[in-house]
């Protein structure tokens, strides 16, 4: 091997990964991001799945981008457009009679004017108590139990947030925090449809029913965004590609189909990685986009870690519980009651809370839901590039789909598949009959192919437990682990997943202000 | 990668055969020959066996230690079985001193550290054969091992109860084995391990004991343990042996000045209270601290703390007067309390009030003068002196013959 130089290695080019690589190359570093997929972008990609017919395979919706990666980066100048946004939620009813929820305000479905008023206050006080998700979302965690300066106004500047939101706004951020949707929906609102649409706000993408706590808390994560939902024209791969362009403009090197089959250690520090066919690479930093299991156990190995430490990791709860359904239709489909414009909309099929939880229930126990919930999008009626003329694509994320099946998966695919399609039908009768091709991704091919251990949307349940400075897990909350010259930069870090962009922008200023804890010999 | 299964590395341990449901407690396998000798008939508890304190007299126990030989039972000591092809490695990441320098038959002290670089507990490793360990130690830690397999092909059991086990400590112990037909015995050297047959069994022997005099520590299957038991007195009755409990071996320990988890320090994986643990460095455990090694547990931590400078020093005293200094504060001679006393006795040895104590650094340097307040009590009224110290640096009780070989008979 030659000497170590100063070339930092990113592993894995997901969204988090290419922002890193941005920022860490306009500092004037030299970087290298190796890919294994032939393309960049993870979860964030746009890519076939029949022929002529593409969709965002991971994330589809994009609501949480951090608006400070995309100033400092110019995405938008460097193409990033939209074909929707502020795209309104349309909860379903089967008969037709839907929910439309704008913003704060309410349409259809009966609503009464007390749930509208409701609605109002709702919004004005999770966006505030979002806000300060918000702030800290940018920001490297500070350390509880340190003496270091910058910890302790990083503590006291979060602790001033919640005390600024004044008495009562306090008091009840700090008693909703923790608690579970479910009762907080229910204390504010009568529709059904409404507090079904809504507490999919705290459980999608996670291990999670309404009446978990911990639902309020990743709610406020997921409104942290502080935005509207969008569709990047092209598919979230846009968002991907942008960023790819970006890095490059800068001078980052991007290599894809480059798998690392291990990170290579000099003494107590990393000093590059290998590749699957051997090359190896060598680097006096290596950033780490995958999950935090693959990167201390199959890429470093535990044996490289303190023990203490390999067992956090190995604790850490990361089985996903979503699946991803892909159709491919020739022609717009029929939903009851909804206009072609509505349809474009972001759709739930969650029509009341108790069917949520009950569609939990089952994961809990190693099945499927019998009758799952759904957030679908047809991102083809606003974006002629995603499928041919007159044909649509549908894109559902459907929830609950455990990764360890206690069926397995290999044989009981093929029956959720059929169930999601009767669910959909139940709203969309003639779907049954447009179906040119599907596709739906377990939590196991969601593993297979985004190599995210246990295929958890987040890499790693977004929790109390693993947030901030807990997020993966102490000693590596700063994006630095425990070994010299070994970071982490994806979703698995604070502030979790989420197309956003936030842990990799974090992870470039913590490579960037990294200094090693020198040994002996090292 | 680690190839064997996270869940087949540890053997669980088999109860079937014991009845300690009906005696709330084991019997050391030696409970029989023990038990008519226990004059006190008083019995302590060790992890979960009968232990006495003293069969007669500790004072008595003493002495044969220190000027014949003394047998004590070492059954309940925790024994960890470590083998596989990662053993190595595994007990290397696991310890803070470098292992691989403990060769096959040899036994090697050792501490180990959680990832905050606090003691755990320290122990003895035994390289029993190439791959295959033996790791001793006061405290049960099973769940700290198996959480460090995780990467390792280790295969991991507890052989505490598998394994009947006898100190023999004192001068004459090397005469004792030797009549007992231990061929070549006085050709060991401390920390040697050997094989014997005896009886239709094996028996190993290894030159190690906590006395810090001769002495040697037996090792046999329990079926074995009673005929071990009456070949060793038989063998030892005109070289003044005698059974011994842990007062007297407390006595002992001290004087060597050998420190024990839960007297001298608190296992870092039990104690709840911040600043309530130690590190190597403050129980002088430093040179067991080889950071050549790229990865072991607390190496980050005691990095940092090398940098830092440390809390506390753990030293020996040599208190005037003749009042052991249990349990009492430490004073500078203007009255500023720098520390308390870890564990204390009276030196019939040294003739000489002895202690191990921890000190706040930076006090604790040798020949540093101190005050340590000892409340005493006779026969209900209770005194108090402020009795003068000073830091030593030799232990108390160091005699050549330790590591003479071969040993002189009596
Ligand atoms: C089904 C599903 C639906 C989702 N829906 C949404 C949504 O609608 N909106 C939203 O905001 N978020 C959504 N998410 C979450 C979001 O997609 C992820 O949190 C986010 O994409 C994670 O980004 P990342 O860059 O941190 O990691 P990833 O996107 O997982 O990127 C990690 C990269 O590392 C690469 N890699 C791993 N190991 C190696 C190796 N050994 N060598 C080389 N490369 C390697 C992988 O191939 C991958 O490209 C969804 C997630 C899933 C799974």
């Amino acid at each position: 091997m030659t000497e170590i130089n100063n070339q930092i290695v990113i592993i894995g080019g997901g969204h988090n990964g290419l922002v890193c690589a941005s920022y860490l190359a306009k500092a004037g570093k030299q970087v290298t991001v190796l890919e294994a997929a032939g393309q960049v972008g993870g979860a964030a990609i746009t890519r076939e799945f029949a022929p002529g017919f593409k969709v965002s395979a991971g994330a589809h919706l994009l609501f949480m981008l951090d608006k400070t990666v995309c100033k400092e980066l110019s995405l938008e100048s460097a193409g990033l457009s939209f074909s929707q946004q502020n795209m309104t939620s349309t909860a379903l009813a089967e008969d037709g009679n839907h929910l439309m929820i704008a913003g704060d305000s309410l349409q259809g479905a009966n609503i009464s004017s007390a749930d509208q008023a409701a609605m109002k206050e709702y919004r004005r006080f999770m966006n505030r108590f979002a806000g300060i998700i918000n702030r800290l979302n940018n920001r490297i965690p500070p350390r509880v139990g340190t003496k270091n300066r910058s910890d302790w106004i990083g503590l006291a500047k979060t602790a001033l947030d919640v005390r600024m939101l004044g008495r009562d706004d306090m008091r009840e951020f700090l008693r909703i925090a923790g608690i579970n949707i479910y009762d907080i929906l229910q204390e504010n609102f009568e529709n059904p449809l409404l507090k079904g649409a809504l507490s999919l706000d705290g459980v999608l993408g996670t291990n999670l029913g309404p009446r978990s706590n911990n639902s309020v808390f990743c709610a406020l994560h997921r409104l942290s965004g502080l935005q509207g939902m969008a569709v990047p024209r092209g598919g979230m791969g846009a968002v991907s590609n942008t960023l790819a362009m970006v890095a490059k403009q800068h001078g980052a090197t991007i290599r894809t189909s480059a798998t690392v089959s291990r990170i290579l250690m000099d003494g107590d520090r990393v000093s590059g990685v290998e590749l699957q066919d051997g090359e190896q690479i060598t680097a006096r930093t290596v950033v780490s986009n995958a999950d935090p299991k693959k990167t201390f156990f199959d890429l470093l190995g535990a044996r490289n870690l303190e023990a203490g430490f390999a067992r956090r990791i190995q604790n850490i709860r990361m089985r996903g519980n979503v699946a991803k359904l892909h159709l491919a239709l020739d022609g717009v489909p029929d939903f009851n009651g909804l206009n072609q414009n509505q349809l474009a909309d972001r759709l739930l099929i969650a029509p009341d809370l108790d069917y949520v939880e009950r569609a939990f229930n089952h994961s809990k126990y190693g099945e499927y839901s019998v009758k799952p919930v759904a957030e679908i999008s047809i991102p083809s009626l606003h974006d002629d590039s995603l499928a041919p003329p007159g044909k649509h694509v549908l894109s559902a994320v459907v929830q609950y789909a455990p990764y360890q099946l206690k069926a397995g998966w290999s044989e009981e695919k093929a029956v959720l598949t059929d169930k999601v399609i009767d669910l959909l039908a139940a709203y969309a009768p003639g779907i049954r009959s447009q179906l040119v091709h599907k596709e739906l991704l377990t939590p196991v091919d969601i593993e297979n192919e985004f190599r995210i251990s246990g295929g958890h949307w987040h890499h790693g349940e977004l929790a109390i437990d693993q947030f901030l400075m807990l997020r993966p897990v102490p000693h590596s909350a700063q994006y630095a682990s425990p070994v010299n010259g070994l970071f982490l930069c994806g979703a698995g870090s604070h502030p979790g997943g989420g197309v956003m962009g936030s842990a990799g922008r974090n992870a470039a200023h913590a490579v960037l202000g990294a200094k090693d804890i020198e040994g002996e010999n090292s | 990668m680690s190839q064997i299964n996270q869940d087949d590395k540890v053997k669980p341990i088999d109860f079937s055969t014991k009845a300690h449901y009906l005696t709330k407690a084991f019997r050391s396998p030696f409970y029989s020959r023990q038990e008519p000798l226990n004059h006190l008939k008083e019995w302590g508890r060790w992890a979960d066996y009968l232990s006495p304190h003293a069969y007669t007299c500790s004072g008595i126990e003493y002495f044969a230690a220190r000027n014949a030989c003394t047998v004590f039972d070492l059954t309940p000591m925790t024994k960890y079985h470590i083998s596989g092809k990662d053993a190595l490695p595994f007990l290397n990441r696991l310890v803070t001193r470098d292992v691989s320098k403990i060769k096959p038959g040899r036994v090697g002290y050792c501490c180990w550290c959680d990832d905050a670089g606090q003691v755990i507990d320290d122990g003895t490793i035994f390289h029993l054969s190439e791959n295959t360990y033996r790791l001793c130690s006061q405290e049960r830690h099973m769940d700290w091992l198996m959480t460090n397999t995780l990467g390792f092909d280790v295969l991991l059991s507890e052989e505490t109860h598998n394994v009947a086990a006898l100190a023999l400590q004192g001068p004459t112990s090397c005469a004792t084995l030797k009549r007992m037909g231990l061929d070549g015995i006085e050709n060991m050297k401390l920390f040697d391990i050997r094989h014997f047959n005896f009886e239709d069994t094996q028996l190993m022997v290894s030159r190690t004991g906590f006395t810090g005099y001769l002495g040697y520590e037996l090792w046999i299957d329990p079926e074995h343990a009673e005929v071990l038991w009456d070949r060793l007195f038989e063998a030892g009755n005109l070289h003044g042996i005698k059974p011994m409990g842990d007062e007297a071996l407390q006595m002992l320990r001290v004087e060597a000045g050998f420190i024990q988890a839960a007297h001298d320090f608190m296992p870092a994986n039990a104690t709840i209270r911040t600043g309530h643990t130690r590190s190597p460095f403050e129980l002088g455990l430093g040179w067991l601290v080889d950071f050549k090694k790229p990865v072991f547990n607390g190496r980050r931590a005691l990095l940092e703390e090398k940098k830092r400078g440390h809390r506390y020093n753990l030293v020996k005293l040599d208190i005037d007067g003749n009042k052991p200094g249990c349990d009492s504060y430490v004073f500078t001679k203007n009255k500023k309390r720098v520390g308390t006393v870890t564990s204390a006795t009276w030196s019939p040895s040294a003739k000489a009030s002895v202690a191990l104590a921890s000190l706040e650094a930076p006090h604790g340097k040798p020949g540093e003068e101190l005050l340590v307040e000892i409340y005493y009590q006779k026969e209900l009224k209770w005194s108090r002196v402020m009795a003068k110290a000073r830091v030593v640096k030799e232990v108390f009780f160091d005699p050549p013959r330790k590591r003479q070989t071969p040993p002189a008979d009596f």
